[in-house]
């Protein structure tokens, strides 16, 4: 495995369809903006001046409204576009550098696409759809039809394999489309605007499957998308385009809480934030806290000192016990127990720290007792109450306090 | 003003093509000739109940019992009107002219679409071939081969094959865009891209330009019995020259009838190729 944590690395990236590209390029060089390039040379400015880097094995997307240039990036990545200016590094090779046959060769084995339309081919079967990657590089027939077999299942298509593509709904083109672009075994898959094309029901479920075999294989997925809420969903990073620049790069919650400028803010808007902030995000710190040393009297100390009714129990390590409430600390001193070991715990609601909010929301709602955030190991990393949740979900939008 | 003196112009090129290359084609046309003939021999020495059989055969495997039933019932018609050795002579070349269409046509319609200035400058030689009046190509055709089968056939290869060029290369231009970008994105090489992607996509538009091609052939094979094709065409001139309207109309109908079967097949051949897509099991 490459440890290379850079795995694609844009820089100065310029595109520019029409006659006399140098001239608008000089034009962008000085600042100017699309428009200005347009009235100034005719030339028609796709991407100007992109500078993004996309770690190894994440989901990067890149956002923006048609026209934005969104697609163009995506295809200087495979140079199905090829750019007038500025350089793509793909695991510290310039791609620009390639010649053609270097070039196919490294889209046989770097890259694979999924594409808006699925473009798929209607003369062949969904398995020789599947296998076509593998044909162009000249892998055995039988070989390649036992991968796809393969493919074609972990992406759901199982005794599909004779079918042809007209025979198929949306949803099963593109996991043709998806099987595809999979069982090249490319590191990077490029996706543009995969799911668009499809219903909003399918659209959901392909997303989350995407996101569980992104569990399984580990790409590096450049996702392209007019959407939001998939951006929000899907992205690990999130790259907001603009007019053929970028306006910021950063994680679904940066995105939603510090939107760089207006015109990002204006999109986030409309947000479900439920859906983009996690427990983690809205977490109170677990104070205060005592431990299984402690007996009842300490617990009903603390809780008066906070004006509380219940209190959270861990032990030396932080690893999460459970609840003491009140009334059975009360009913515990008066028992005569002096060791919270020998009195029954309340067992509150649990979550993990990346559980969306959406997701706690009815669990919350149901229980009276606080909600305790955990990590992985069971070790208390937070609370959370009713209260919090709803002033994280009202707050209107954070970036408000950047103006 | 002096009278611009294109057909002078004209026939001195001819000249100079015939006494450069005049000996050439002498021994082309004789080879050729003989080419048909053994193919003629093969086709008059078939029983004609073998040949009703093959096509009917063809007919019902690309559209079914009713296209089978109409073939086999106009084929005995011709036979029945005794017409069924000039119908031979026809077919064989409607046949050869059709495929040497082809084997030219295709290729160049494939370069077409690969190379916008081919395009550019093939586009009005086309037009200019599809829209000359087609008995024009019946006089240098004379001058290179004489008298005979091979002259009809360079004639009607000249004014056939235009659709096949034109529709491969319309069929390769309509392939949508991101299959031809799947075909780069995956790494294919030209050659992949045209096999595995572009050809397939676009056969069932070829396989029309084809059928067109079919039907002109047929069309100036007839009109090229002026220049001794031989075939139904001799019978229609015969009858016109004689002023006989039956004789004349027996002939007539024998290529009409011709003429539906071998469109009606060649469209069947095209759809069987789409259905093949479409909606195979």
């Amino acid at each position: 495995m490459s440890i290379i944590s850079d795995h694609i690395v844009v820089k100065g990236l310029i595109k520019i369809f029409g006659n006399h590209p140098d001239k608008a390029r000089l034009l962008i060089e000085k600042g100017r903006n699309k428009d200005e390039v347009l009235r100034e040379t005719g030339q028609t400015v796709a991407i100007s001046n992109v500078n993004c880097t996309v770690k190894q094995g994440e989901i990067f997307v890149i956002m923006g409204l048609s026209g934005s240039g969104k697609s163009t990036i995506l295809r200087c990545l495979n140079r199905l576009v090829e750019p007038t200016s500025g350089s793509i590094a793909i695991d510290g090779i310039d791609i620009n550098s390639l010649k053609a046959k270097d070039l196919r060769r490294f889209r046989q084995e770097k890259t694979a696409m999924v594409f808006q339309q699925f473009a798929l081919l209607p003369h062949r079967t969904v398995l020789n759809n599947t296998v076509y990657g593998l044909e162009v590089q000249g892998v055995a027939r039988k070989d390649r039809e036992e991968k796809a077999l393969h493919t074609l299942e972990l992406v759901g298509l199982k005794g599909w394999e004779n079918k042809y593509p007209s025979q198929l709904s949306g949803g099963m083109k593109q996991r043709v489309g998806l099987a595809r672009a999979l069982v090249n075994e490319a590191d990077i898959l490029l996706m543009d605007e995969a799911f668009s094309a499809l219903d909003p029901l399918i659209r959901e479920e392909m997303q989350d499957e995407l996101l569980s075999l992104q569990q399984k294989v580990h790409k590096t997925i450049v996702f392209i998308t007019h959407d939001l809420n998939e951006a929000l969903k899907l992205g690990d990073r999130i790259a907001f385009l603009r007019d053929g620049t970028l306006v910021q790069v950063g994680t679904p919650e940066e995105i939603t809480t510090v939107p760089a400028d207006d015109y990002v803010a204006k999109f986030v808007r409309g947000v479900d934030r439920s859906k983009v902030l996690l427990a983690g995000d809205v977490m109170k710190k677990p104070q205060p806290l005592i431990t299984m040393r402690d007996g009842p009297s300490v617990a009903l100390r603390i809780m008066k000192e906070h004006g509380i009714s219940s209190v959270f129990v861990v032990d030396m390590d932080k690893h999460l016990q459970g609840i003491i409430t009140v009334d059975s600390a009360v009913s515990a001193r008066n028992n005569g127990i002096t060791n919270l070991r020998d009195v029954a715990l309340a067992q509150g609601p649990i979550v993990k720290e990346n559980t969306t909010l959406q997701d706690t929301l009815g669990v919350i709602a149901e229980c009276k007792l606080p909600m305790a955030v955990v990590d992985d190991e069971n070790k208390l990393k937070g609370i959370i109450v009713r209260g919090s949740v709803l002033a994280a979900l009202a707050s209107d939008k954070g970036g408000e306090t950047n103006d | 003003m002096t009278k611009f003196p294109l057909a002078q112009i004209i026939d001195q090129g001819i000249k100079w093509l015939q006494t450069n290359f005049g000996s050439n084609l002498d021994s082309f046309s004789a080879a050729f000739t003989s080419g048909i003939g053994d193919m003629g021999h093969i086709l008059s020495t078939t029983p004609w109940w073998l040949i009703l059989l093959l096509f009917t055969v063809l007919a019902w495997r690309v559209g079914g019992w009713k296209l089978a039933l109409g073939t086999a019932a106009g084929l005995f018609f011709i036979y029945n009107l005794k017409l069924w050795p000039s119908f031979l002579d026809t077919l064989i070349l409607v046949i050869i002219s059709a495929l040497v269409s082809m084997i030219i046509g295709v290729p160049l319609g494939i370069l077409g679409a690969r190379n916008d200035r081919f395009h550019w400058i093939i586009s009005p030689v086309l037009d200019f071939m599809q829209t000359m009046p087609s008995f024009v190509y019946l006089i240098p055709a004379l001058l290179f081969f004489g008298i005979g089968k091979v002259p009809a056939v360079f004639a009607t290869v000249i004014f056939a094959m235009p659709p096949a060029i034109r529709l491969t290369d319309l069929g390769i231009r309509q392939v949508p865009e991101d299959l031809v970008e799947v075909g780069e994105a995956f790494g294919s090489n030209p050659a992949q891209l045209l096999w595995k992607i572009q050809l397939p996509v676009a056969l069932p538009t070829i396989m029309a330009g084809i059928n067109q091609t079919m039907m002109l052939s047929l069309s100036m094979v007839v009109i090229a019995a002026m220049i001794g094709a031989g075939g139904l065409g001799a019978g229609v001139l015969e009858a016109i020259g004689q002023l006989k309207i039956g004789m004349g109309f027996e002939y007539g109908v024998a290529v009409v009838i011709m003429a539906i079967i071998l469109d009606r097949l060649s469209q069947g051949i095209g759809r069987s190729f789409k259905t093949d897509v479409k909606n195979k099991e």
